[in-house]
């Protein structure tokens, strides 16, 4: 079916805007809405339009554990903040400069994150009487002078809307539903935003429903136009694009960088892709995409629990497979006793935790790295385990790679510890050429007279990777202590200190890289130390702080377990070493065990990521003390 | 496959042998180990699973692959083993404790999902290595260390509880009888998808004579109705009958031959299967020994395979560098 060309629609779009555009170098939006208005559709939508304009970005989705919270309330508010510039961007930005707001809801949820002087765009038909009181607005923020610092405009979007598809044989409340994209239209006409790449999604999508996608680029081109031609809005922005090295780029988030970086190490190593994984907020996302890569040999098994998740991949991995489990930090805890059987029998297994805000079910949309203690010590006995984090939502991918080599090299279950944060967090990803991949090569045990399955490799302290299927290396293996070469069950007091120490060895003498420190002026005394997804945040606080003049080093672990060779050095170099975490210090109760360090904790556990302002304010404090 | 024919002392390990004197697992081990050589299957291609408690020692005794795993994740193991290396012919070893109290979720996914996997489950009505504590097998009342006044718990019936659980193949055996215990496995190994067997095991330490009644010469021939596919289910002197809608064990003296129900181990509806799993609960007078339950389903490894080979037909194998530079992307100068 042919689509209308709305007045003013693609065709004049092209010819480009007629009022006055100003040039900005970096913008942050939210788009904040009921759970049920779009919001992360229409951020992500934004978030690839952006991309594809070459601005470097960072996103920060943020939604509540409900799928329909109950309509109009603040517990039901749903955004997406973006941050986009033409330079590098770290991190998803600190306050809006714009905030779209659906509903009374969204604006009282959000203002307060806002900077005076911001703009705020609202969905006025949205302002009733009802809606605002749902809220606790005795008067209407529109009228009564309470938003005088902000830019507000206030927009007709569901009236505008539903008049637009007016001509379509839909209900009221159908055409409603496409408010979202109008709201959309209108923030790409403001921003300069290509509109090609939306509309084809939205022909993908909905081209098994024309009706329905009919409404959607008709409310989407609706939007545009109204930027355009009402005087509403007066200027236009552009935002020149970032510099980034040469290459091609995709937008890449978190959780699925970590799904493409586990079938590059199935193929790199030449096993075969085994997940083991039971849903679970916010890990889901990595089964759901790699449930669509079977072509690969991807074998995905959702299983009935978190436990036998993690055993079917054990089992995999038993029989040759690269064994993967992915979960959040309740899984965790139900998987922890496989954990200590995989230890034992030094089987290769990765567990990835995507970590949410806890204990307990906690805050399962929001982030925290709380389950840092959990993944080092959250099992019965002396039962190492390595422990890799990645810094930010692209190194997802170099993440799986890395825990793929560790595990296979040497034997042993590798955490991976992600958040929230950089899971569900997107940003511009330069892909790497396959051949720059690492080789993952693997040797299992071949037949042999007189087979030792506990006969260890004398650099790696590996045992073999003993695979059935083999002959003559027929053997049992199982939980229980067992006898250093035959494995054999053994109670042996002597022998057990051997294992015990042997095993904890192994782990210690993984192969890692050093830390690297940036301390640019060479002059600083305060180092700041962060770990896994601060890495942003941290990097950009950094940058403000010596644009201010001020002298400080940073440096960030990848490696948790075990630590880089010369951390010691490190934090030795500097007499102060601030550890920022969203947990209450539990790499700086690592660091002061190790190393005695007395290391300066900075923490929050909001559920939401640092803002570069706290960092900032936090670092001046320890350098100006 | 071997060149040269295997015997059992092929699959004999060179494990000594812990269990207590008595205990029936010796002669299950010892029947295993004669019966594996007829499957004509390589011994690196034979894995032997199991969870914790007595019977899980098993595997450390076959000189085969084996894992003493940890308790009453055996089925979660064997799965991800049995799914991803579908040449291997994997075994489930799990008693009534690991089976049907810790590990009850794994055993009933298993079941339903029919992956291929051989699971004897050695049921001994008692928890062995923990040293005597009543199990969800044991009748209700049952004077135990952690039940001095007597257990308060509806026992579970594996049969019915496998059955419930959309099981393809579930049968029932004792110890001792090492013909009825290999015609089983014999059955087993050759059915596609999940096998549950039911072994009544005696514990010599802790429950000992709970199978006498199916076991003594004077009381078994009454008390085992013996269901072969196409024949009367009957004991010595007792038969079944139909019963309306249900089954009835009634005095072959009273009825002719022709009114005994002629077992259909191959019939698709499981209420069938399920009355005959209710014949016997606690008590011993009668209860049905052989396949309650055979029919025919694709095993779930099959199908997890299938559909990867079907997509790769269709589609071509996955190319890594497409995937990675798929999507909406962009090139920068």
């Amino acid at each position: 079916m042919p689509l209308p060309l709305v007045k003013g629609g693609q065709s004049e779009q092209d010819k480009g805007v007629t009022k006055p555009v100003l040039s900005l170098d970096q913008v942050t939006i939210r788009f904040a809405g009921d759970s049920g208005d779009g919001m992360q559709l229409t951020g992500d939508r934004f978030t690839m339009d952006t991309a594809s304009l070459g601005n470097d970005l960072s996103t920060l989705p943020n939604y509540p554990a409900e799928i329909r919270a109950p309509q109009g309330t603040i517990l039901g508010v749903s955004s997406f903040q973006l941050h986009f510039a033409d330079h590098h961007v770290q991190t998803p930005g600190d306050a809006p400069d714009v905030l779209v707001a659906m509903n009374p809801a969204a604006l009282k949820a959000n203002i307060k994150d806002l900077a005076r002087g911001a703009t705020i765009i609202v969905d006025k038909d949205e302002f009733t009487t009802r809606n605002l009181s749902k809220v606790g607005y005795e008067t209407n923020p529109l009228e009564d002078g309470s938003l005088e610092s902000y830019k507000v405009h206030g927009v007709a979007l569901t009236s505008l809307t539903v008049a637009a598809l007016a001509s379509l044989a839909l209900s009221r409340k159908d055409a409603e539903r496409s408010k979202n994209m109008f709201a959309l239209g209108l923030l790409t006409w403001m921003y300069h935003r290509p509109t090609e790449s939306t509309e084809n999604f939205l022909k993908t999508k909905f081209a098994k429903k024309p009706e329905i996608l009919e409404a959607n680029l008709l409310a989407y081109r609706t939007g545009w136009n109204y930027g355009e031609t009402t005087e509403d809005f007066s200027v236009s922005y552009e935002i020149a694009k970032a510099k980034m090295p040469a290459g091609k780029y995709k937008n890449i988030s978190g959780n699925s960088a970590m799904a493409y970086g586990l079938i590059a190490a199935a193929e790199r190593s030449g096993l075969k892709l085994f997940l083991g994984s039971y849903p679970i907020t916010p890990a889901s996302d990595i089964l759901h995409e790699l449930s669509k890569h079977k072509k690969f040999g991807v074998i995905t098994f959702q299983a009935e629990d978190e436990i036998a998740a993690i055993g079917s991949a054990l089992g995999a991995s038993y029989g040759g497979a690269l064994g993967i489990t992915t979960t959040s930090g309740p899984g965790v805890a139900l998987k922890s006793e496989m954990i200590g059987l995989a230890v034992m029998l030094e089987l290769p297994l990765i567990i990835i935790d995507v970590q949410r805000g806890g204990p307990s079910t906690g805050l399962p949309t929001k982030t925290e790295q709380a389950d840092l203690l959990q993944a080092m010590f959250g099992r019965n006995g002396e039962s190492p385990v390595a422990v890799i984090a990645p810094s930010h939502a692209s190194d997802c991918f170099a993440i799986a790679l890395e825990a793929a080599r560790i595990a296979t090299t040497y034997r042993v279950p590798v955490f991976i510890l992600s958040d929230g944060y950089i899971a569900n967090g997107s940003e511009p990803w330069k892909i790497p050429s396959v051949d720059s991949l690492p080789d993952l090569h693997v040797d299992f045990a071949q037949s042999q007279e007189d087979f030792l399955p506990y006969l260890r490799d004398p650099k790696t302290l590996a045992r073999p990777w003993a695979i059935p299927g083999t002959k003559g290396i027929e053997h049992r293996i199982g939980g229980l202590e067992k006898a250093d070469k035959t494995g054999e069950i053994s109670y042996e007091p002597a022998n057990h200190d051997f294992m015990v120490r042997t095993r904890a060895a192994k782990v210690a003498g993984i192969d890692v890289p050093d830390l690297e420190v940036e301390d640019p002026s060479g002059e600083a005394t305060v180092l700041v130390l962060g770990w896994g997804s601060t890495y942003g945040p941290i990097s950009a606080a950094m940058e403000s702080l010596r644009a201010n003049g001020e002298n400080v080093a940073q440096a960030h672990l990848r490696y948790l377990n075990p630590f880089p060779k010369n951390l010691g050095e490190v934090l030795k170099k500097y007499p102060k070493v601030i550890v920022p975490e969203m947990n209450l210090g539990q790499l700086a109760l690592l660091l002061r065990a190790q190393f005695l360090k007395d290391v300066i904790s900075f923490n929050q556990v909001r559920g939401l990521p640092f803002t570069t302002a706290e960092l900032m304010e936090a670092t001046m404090k320890v350098i100006h003390v | 496959m071997s060149d040269v024919a295997l015997t059992k002392k092929d699959f004999t390990s060179d494990q000594e042998v812990r269990w207590c004197p008595g205990c029936g697992d010796y002669s299950i081990l010892s029947t295993m180990q004669a019966f594996l050589p007829e499957l004509g299957i390589a011994r690196e291609n034979i894995v032997f699973i199991s969870g914790i408690g007595c019977s899980s020692r098993f595997p450390y005794y076959l000189e085969t692959f084996g894992m003493h795993s940890i308790h009453g994740r055996a089925p979660t193991i064997a799965s991800g083993l049995a799914i991803s290396r579908p040449d291997l012919t994997v075994f489930v070893i799990t008693g009534d404790g690991d089976a049907l109290s810790i590990g009850g979720n794994h055993l009933i996914h298993s079941l339903r999902r029919n992956v291929e996997l051989k699971i004897l489950l050695f049921n001994n009505r008692i928890y062995g290595l923990t040293k005597g504590q009543y199990s969800p097998t044991s009748e209700q009342g049952k004077i135990t260390k952690s039940t001095p006044l007597g257990s308060l718990d509806t026992p579970f019936n594996p049969v019915s509880l496998a059955i419930g659980a959309e099981a393809t193949f579930v049968a029932r055996t004792v110890d001792s009888d090492r013909k009825h215990l290999t015609e089983v496995l014999r059955a087993a190994a050759a059915h596609k998808g999940s096998a549950l067997i039911e072994i009544f095991q005696n514990c010599p330490i802790f429950n000992d004579g709970a199978f006498d009644i199916v076991k003594d010469g004077d009381t078994k021939g009454a008390a085992l109705l013996q269901m072969v596919h196409g024949q009367a289910i009957k004991s010595e002197t007792h038969g079944l009958v139909h019963d309306g809608a249900s089954l009835k064990v009634v005095e072959l003296s009273t009825v002719s031959e022709s009114d005994l129900v002629i077992h259909d181990a191959h019939n698709e509806d499981p209420s069938y299967a399920f009355a005959l799993s209710r014949l016997s609960a606690s008590e011993l007078d009668h209860v049905p020994v052989g396949i309650f339950r055979d029919i025919s389903r694709p095993g779930y490894g099959e199908l997890v395979n299938n559909q990867v080979a079907e997509i790769i037909s269709k589609q071509g194998a996955g190319d890594l560098t497409a995937l990675l530079n798929g999507g909406d992307t962009w090139e920068v100068e």
